[in-house]
């Protein structure tokens, strides 16, 4: 019994404070604050209490904090995946591990990914190695609902405590994937998501609901939370129609909170966006009509809607969203290149690393808690070994609130087994740690 | 069109064009009498059905100068001069290279030159965009054998896809295969990323065909499904083998007797045992691909290249040893089982062994940014201690892709007599900040980023929001 509760103490010890996160000042490396401004040579990036203390030039060392040596470096906030379903599928054609969906369930919008979200998921790992140090997490809609539920933010850290924010937001769908959840068409899509709402809203009418209501008790009780405000409304819409029906549906529900998700065809109608001062994440680089919603797609799309004053930022839309968020600084990097391509409209070095950190934690209202080094901020740092955009560069050192990240993951382990293909004296299952 | 066929065969000089041997009763002949069968003409299938009809366009005589060259083989020339004349390439060399009077000079200060890249495994015109069930026609998933398939027979040429890869990725060739839902999945070709009306009018002339093979998951797990074989691995095995085996003895049986009715299905099967099509076999695990080059051993022919090989690098002594390359991702993952053991080194450990590794896509984003791909590998590889100079790696995307595909000696590198497919990049194009300025296909100026009249526009873009816009 004694050594029951000694165990019991030990752990909850351990969930309630995480491993101690020391002072530590990252000196002489290329400093990007990731609010969009250029970067700044010869910087200094202190970190307190898992927490940003300050980034810049000449900022000082405190006393006796742990100095990492970064000449030569760049040092940048971390990555933040503005879309994504990361920790929700270790591999995806293995149903047991994969929870971004339930097609069978009675549920829909009440559905909350936070308790399903595995921090030991292999994606996890791979991508923190990369650099990414938090992700918005979705749950995906099934064909049975345009409700797919409530996701959250999570950081990629090698501990047990992944969520950031629980039941940020809900997530619906309301172009071609909505139409056909509500039946098959987007007339359909649109009625069901006023009665929806309506529902919701007369969950506490006196006399309780009426005999014909659609939702479950608990699916309407998770959309009081949207309705009011209180919660964030992400909307996926990719044709420009579908778009203008969204940014109409502040007129009929003035205190909905919304964000777009998709958007590819967001350019042309990027006025009417930027003035319902609505933030979108988009996909980087759709270029192609993949279905009638994205007939104009052009990789100018995010650089377009940016242009006109919309604040945007990059997420991974239906595109291995559950395993390769890495690849968000390479797309970046591609919006830098289209500056240099006659016709096209692309993001300066600054608004494209903004774009993959704090614009998609703004979007997520958590602009105050991660996705750039001002002061206050979770101590989310990267070091990597040139320009984070680039083919060529690395990742040294992470960061996520404070805590140094261990980088080995899985693909390491199988990398350092097969330098040679060759047994040696033992088969490779033998080979030494 | 049965009582057509018939009023045409009544005809004399009418020539039977379809095989009687497995449509039922054939057409009746003009007469009945005994003696008719010296008056029917003996049907001689054509060497090549649906030949090609491509011929390059006009081009001027170029030079480009100044330039950083790759000629794909693993060299490289700091202020180099291409010049390129008649479709073909007539000089690579340093800046005292002869460049013929008249031709147009092209600065190449700061930017640099490598052949056209070559994609070995792409789905665009059989699995285009728009992605609607109307245009899914990469698997004939009735059987999992239908090696009678051909995948230009599905390749719809207004694939928007195709101008995408020219513009963004400096793609100049690619085979199109069908898909790897069958073990035997069809024919696959080569062709060259130049519009036509017709999939004819762009194949590569001379280009040998490819046979897709796939093993693993995805034929198992689509025919297990209905309950029918395979449904294991071991049942992939067992029908890959029964079919080899028919196509072993009816290569015997017509060599024999010529008169052997035709089996398309085993005909194409003939043309890999004779070496004259190479073999595509999509096949991610390592223990697989062992298997399938002992299959190879077994019936006699050779497999030209896996693709995806997510674990070559596991077998990357044996992939050398056998001759056969691998074309792969560079850092792709996870999405199945097969694919859960990826490496982001893949490439450079296979590259280091000293076998055959191309970088493919296989998928119309990924095909935009193959030279990406290739500098992620690169580096990542770096990393770990494999210093391959970037020159050397642009073979993944040039003569290693053109040697799998039978075609070095054609394209695939600037060497002297070879068809001019070049790409002027604007900058290193190792680095995320480059994409192509212009590229010419058989010295024919197909795109130029500067000029938006060198902008194709699909018919299926025509009238629709964005047409012609940059994409």
């Amino acid at each position: 019994m004694k050594r029951l509760s000694l165990l019991l103490a030990g752990i909850a010890a351990f969930a309630a404070v995480p491993a101690t996160a020391q002072t530590v000042a990252i000196t002489g490396g290329r400093v990007v604050i990731g609010d969009g401004s250029e970067p700044i040579e010869g910087g200094t990036v202190v970190i307190r209490d898992g927490r940003v203390v300050a980034a810049g030039a000449n900022v000082p060392v405190p006393a006796g904090a742990q100095v990492v040596d970064a000449s030569g470096k760049w040092v940048t906030p971390g990555v933040v995946a503005g879309f994504s379903r990361i920790g929700l599928v270790e591999v995806d054609a293995v149903n047991g591990t994969n929870d971004t969906r339930a097609n069978n369930s009675p549920f829909n919008a009440a559905i909350d990914v936070a308790p399903a979200v595995n921090p030991e998921a292999m994606a996890i790992s791979v991508s923190r190695a990369a650099g990414v140090t938090r992700a918005v997490v979705s749950p995906a809609a099934t064909n049975r609902s345009l409700f797919a539920g409530q996701g959250a933010v999570i950081d990629l850290g090698g501990d047990m405590q992944p969520i950031t924010r629980a039941r940020l937001f809900q997530y619906i769908e309301l172009g071609e994937a909505g139409a056909g959840s509500a039946g098959g068409s987007r007339a359909a899509a649109h009625l069901m998501l006023r009665n929806a709402l309506r529902e919701a809203r007369e969950l506490s009418r006196p006399g309780g609901r009426p005999d014909d209501v659609l939702l479950t008790r608990a699916d309407a009780t998770a959309l009081v939370e949207v309705l009011a405000g209180r919660q964030l409304l992400l909307v996926h819409a990719e044709r420009a129609s579908d778009i203008l029906q969204v940014l109409a549906l502040r007129q009929e529900f003035p205190t909905l909170r919304l964000v777009l998700v998709g958007a590819t065809e967001g350019w042309r109608v990027a006025r009417e966006i930027a003035a319902a001062r609505v933030p979108v994440i988009a996909n980087a680089l759709n270029d192609l009509p993949a279905t009638f919603e994205q007939l104009s797609a052009t990789q100018s799309n995010v650089g377009r809607l940016r242009s006109a004053g919309v604040n945007v930022a990059i997420g991974m839309i239906n595109d291995d969203e559950a395993r390769q968020v890495r690849v968000s600084t390479q797309y970046a990097g591609n919006l830098v290149a289209l500056t240099r391509i006659p016709g096209a409209t692309g993001l300066s070095w600054g608004q494209a690393f903004q774009a993959i950190s704090s614009a998609p934690a703004e979007a997520l209202g958590l602009g105050g808690e991660i996705g750039s080094l001002r002061p206050g901020r979770r101590g989310d740092v990267v070091i990597w070994d040139g320009d984070p955009l680039e083919l060529s560069t690395g990742v040294d050192a992470v960061w996520i609130d404070g805590v140094r990240q261990n980088l080995e993951n899985r693909q390491t382990r199988l990398r350092d087994r097969y330098r040679r293909p060759q047994e040696g004296n033992l088969p490779h299952a033998y080979d030494p740690r | 069109m049965r009582g057509g066929l018939a009023a045409f065969a009544a005809t004399a000089a009418a020539i039977l064009l379809f095989g009687c041997a497995s449509q039922g009763a054939a057409p009746k002949a003009a007469s009945d009498a005994p003696s008719v069968k010296a008056s029917v003409p003996r049907y001689q299938p054509p060497a090549d059905p649906y030949p090609s009809t491509y011929r390059p366009y006009p081009g001027v005589p170029t030079a480009i100068t100044g330039a950083t060259v790759y000629d794909g083989e693993g060299g490289r020339i700091e202020n180099g001069t291409v010049v390129m004349v008649d479709g073909r390439i007539q000089a690579v060399g340093g800046p005292d290279t002869p460049i013929p009077e008249g031709a147009v000079r092209i600065d190449g200060r700061g930017r640099w030159v490598t052949p056209g890249v070559i994609d070995v495994h792409s789905h665009l015109g059989d699995y285009p965009s728009p992605g609607v069930d109307a245009h899914s026609d990469g698997n004939e998933i009735t059987n999992p054998v239908r090696p009678e398939v051909w995948a230009e027979h599905s390749v719809w040429p207004q694939d928007p896809g195709f101008s995408r890869a020219l513009a963004n990725g400096g793609i100049t060739t690619l085979q199109i295969l069908p898909g790897s839902a069958n073990l035997f999945g069809g024919r696959g070709v080569t062709v060259r990323n130049v519009p036509g009306r017709t999939v004819m009018a762009m194949r590569f002339p001379g280009a040998p065909r490819g046979l897709k093979l796939a093993c693993g998951e995805n034929p198992k797990r689509v025919y297990g499904n209905r309950n029918t074989m395979p449904g294991t691995r071991m049942g992939n095995v067992a029908v890959f083998r029964a079919t080899w085996q028919r196509a072993v003895e009816y290569r015997e049986r017509r060599a024999r007797d010529p008169n052997t009715a035709r089996d398309f299905q085993l005909e194409t099967l003939v043309e890999v045992l004779e070496g004259r099509m190479l073999v595509h076999n999509h096949c991610y695990r390592a223990d697989e691909m062992a298997i399938m080059l002992d299959m190879a051993r077994e019936f006699g022919f050779r497999i030209a290249s896996f693709h995806h090989a997510v674990e070559a690098y596991k077998i990357a002594d044996l992939l050398q040893q056998r001759n056969t390359c691998a074309a792969m991702w560079s850092d792709w993952w996870g999405f199945k089982m097969e694919a859960y053991d990826a490496i982001n080194e893949n490439i450079p450990l296979v590259h280091n062994a000293g076998a055959c590794a191309i970088v493919h896509s296989d998928d119309a984003n990924g095909i935009q940014r193959l030279n990406q791909e290739a500098a992620k590998a690169l580096a990542d590889g770096r990393r770990m201690g494999i210093q391959i100079p970037d020159e050397v790696a642009w073979r993944w995307l040039a003569i290693n892709a053109a040697t799998a595909l039978g075609i070095a000696d054609q394209t695939g590198s600037l060497r002297q007599g070879k068809r001019a497919d070049v790409v002027l990049w604007n900058g290193n194009p190792f680095s995320v900040y480059t994409r192509p300025q212009q590229v010419w296909i058989d010295g024919a100026l197909m795109y130029d980023m500067n000029n938006p009249r060198l902008r194709p526009v699909s018919d299926f873009e025509l009238g629709q929001p964005g047409e012609g816009d940059t994409k």
